[in-house]
């Protein structure tokens, strides 16, 4: 059932309990697009750091303000529709690559007090939903009516297929360890429980089968959001621009927001499923019930999931593109017959009560 | 409010499916099916069964019509080659309506009459709010041997496929 977080601060506690639901999804709704405008100034500044350059500084303080000033030039740059595209599903595909991005945001858990919706199959519903995000790209891809954009799209939808598997495998492993499919149940068990009566057990130090499933589900995450090494359906030196090659303006920077959001989306369930979200050694204990409390655990959740884009950049700048075949190959004949074996591994570990909810 | 929900995913059901079925572009028709489950997908959330909603969108929305779509991009069809489909063929028509009288039929001829499988809820079926405990553990005992004759089923129809697909080489 949906739950909705009827937990109200003290201070606004003379709002109606409605207002503060609004309020709630105000808030969130808000985080995707002032975050991927803060992660298009850290991509550019951190790959201008590995690079040994200096990147945007003039705007702002440390060139903050980047992101306004790209964002003033796509809107007022003429929105070029080229004459042979299908003119309706050329204008919806943008808008449908940047809303699941959007909407995913609704099921994360920030804090033990602080999320949009609790659903008892949080996980399934996040994954549906971004699961659509695959739509935009291939529709754009098409009715762009262009060799490039159309080969991206086919790559785009081979590829998150693909790798939705070996993703969706390896979050089973966090379900069969916690017993749940609700995102708030698996942090509240990896703060609580203990390995070795010391380590808290952060799925992805549940050895073999976390740290496996956390290898291969950052990995897939890497080919589901269409990063380098795996930016093939964009792949600036075999097709141009790929799926967004006919798109210019506000148009390609929806495309641009979707594909960021994607990201954020995933880091933070990697910082949800595998290290233990916004628990960190008992510091999310502390003052018990207070507003506190809550921005305590928002900021450790918020922290380890900049990590994450860090990761993101950093891998982004550091190794060289893969080749499509060698994609596929590793998807289909490497991590799916591995996540399929570290799941049964996991699966026997439960049963023996080594690890797991009941344990 | 929940009359609204109903109404309103109702609606976007049947007109997804209705412009699925009239529409003369094939990739058209594939996304007005997407927007006919995520209607459906919401009439389930409306019933509380929030697993079945993710569910249906993840296996047909997101996994399914996405490779319908693959197939169908890669037929590279031309606008001409739309423009030649007719949109109604008799055949296909006569065939569709019995098809959908007979089961049209079934299901109300059951509910009515009080007999058949759908006048009351069959004993040992998870409730319809069911979380995913309630579905696999049925699964894995009691329904076990179903699910497993039909997961043969299934990889008949791969093995078949690929087998009417595959072109010699020469």
């Amino acid at each position: 059932m949906t739950t909705w977080p009827s937990w109200q601060p003290e201070v606004l506690s003379f709002l109606p309990a409605w207002l503060w639901k609004v309020i709630c999804i105000f808030l969130v709704l808000q985080m995707p697009p002032i975050l991927v405008s803060l992660l298009v100034w850290a991509e550019r500044r951190v790959s201008a750091w590995i690079q040994d350059r200096v990147g945007p500084n003039r705007v702002g303080p440390f060139g903050l303000l980047q992101s306004v000033a790209d964002l003033v030039k796509f809107v007022f740059k003429e929105d070029v529709v080229p004459g042979q595209v299908n003119r309706v599903l050329y204008s919806v595909a943008p808008a449908l690559a940047m809303v699941p991005g959007l909407v995913t945001f609704s099921l994360l858990p920030f804090a033990e007090r602080f999320m949009v919706s609790d659903l008892d199959s949080g996980l399934l519903m996040l994954f549906a939903i971004s699961s659509l995000a695959v739509y935009g790209i291939q529709i754009g891809g098409w009715a762009s009516n262009s060799k490039y954009a159309l080969i991206g799209g086919v790559r785009a939808s081979a590829q998150i297929i693909s790798y939705e598997l070996t993703l969706g495998l390896a979050a089973a492993v966090v379900v069969l360890f916690t017993g749940s499919l609700n995102l708030a149940e698996m942090v509240r068990w990896q703060s609580e429980t203990r390995i070795l009566g010391l380590l808290p057990a952060w799925t992805i130090f549940v050895f073999p089968g976390g740290t496996v499933a956390f290898v291969i589900f950052i990995t897939s995450a890497f080919a589901e959001t269409n990063r380098l090494p795996f930016d093939m359906p964009e792949a600036e030196s075999e097709l141009a621009a790929g799926y967004h090659v006919e798109y210019s303006s506000m148009k390609f920077a929806l495309f641009f927001l979707g594909e960021y959001a994607a990201m954020i989306v995933m880091s933070g369930l990697m910082t949800t499923l595998f290290l233990g979200g916004w628990s960190l050694f008992g510091l999310e204990r502390v003052m018990e019930g207070t507003i506190w409390q809550t921005l305590i655990q928002t900021g450790i959740w918020w922290a380890k999931t900049l990590f994450f884009l860090f990761v993101f950049i950093w891998i982004r700048w550091t190794l060289p593109r893969f080749r499509y075949d060698q994609l596929m190959r590793l998807g289909w004949k490497v991590f799916l017959p591995l996540s399929l074996a570290n799941l049964l591994v996991a699966a026997w570990m439960r049963t023996w009560g080594m690890w797991g909810a009941s344990a | 409010m929940e009359g609204l929900g109903f109404y309103g995913f109702g609606a976007l059901t049947l007109l997804g499916a209705l412009l699925m079925v009239t529409s003369r572009n094939p990739l058209h028709g594939v996304l007005w099916l997407v927007v006919s489950f995520l209607g459906l997908s919401g009439l389930f959330g409306g019933l509380g069964a929030h697993f079945l909603a993710a569910i249906q969108i993840l296996v047909y929305a997101g996994a399914i019509l996405v490779l319908f779509l693959f197939v169908i991009m890669l037929l590279n069809l031309r606008p001409d080659d739309v423009e030649r489909m007719p949109t109604f063929s008799l055949r296909g028509g006569v065939g569709g309506f019995l098809v959908g009288v007979v089961g049209f039929c079934a299901v109300v001829g059951s509910v009515v009459m009080g007999t058949g499988a759908f006048a009351k809820p069959v004993a040992g079926l998870p409730p319809l709010e069911a979380g995913a405990a309630d579905v696999a553990i049925p699964l894995f005992s009691t329904a076990l041997l179903p699910f497993e004759v039909v997961s043969l089923l299934l990889l008949a129809a791969i093995v078949g496929s690929v087998a009417l697909t595959k072109r010699r080489l020469p």
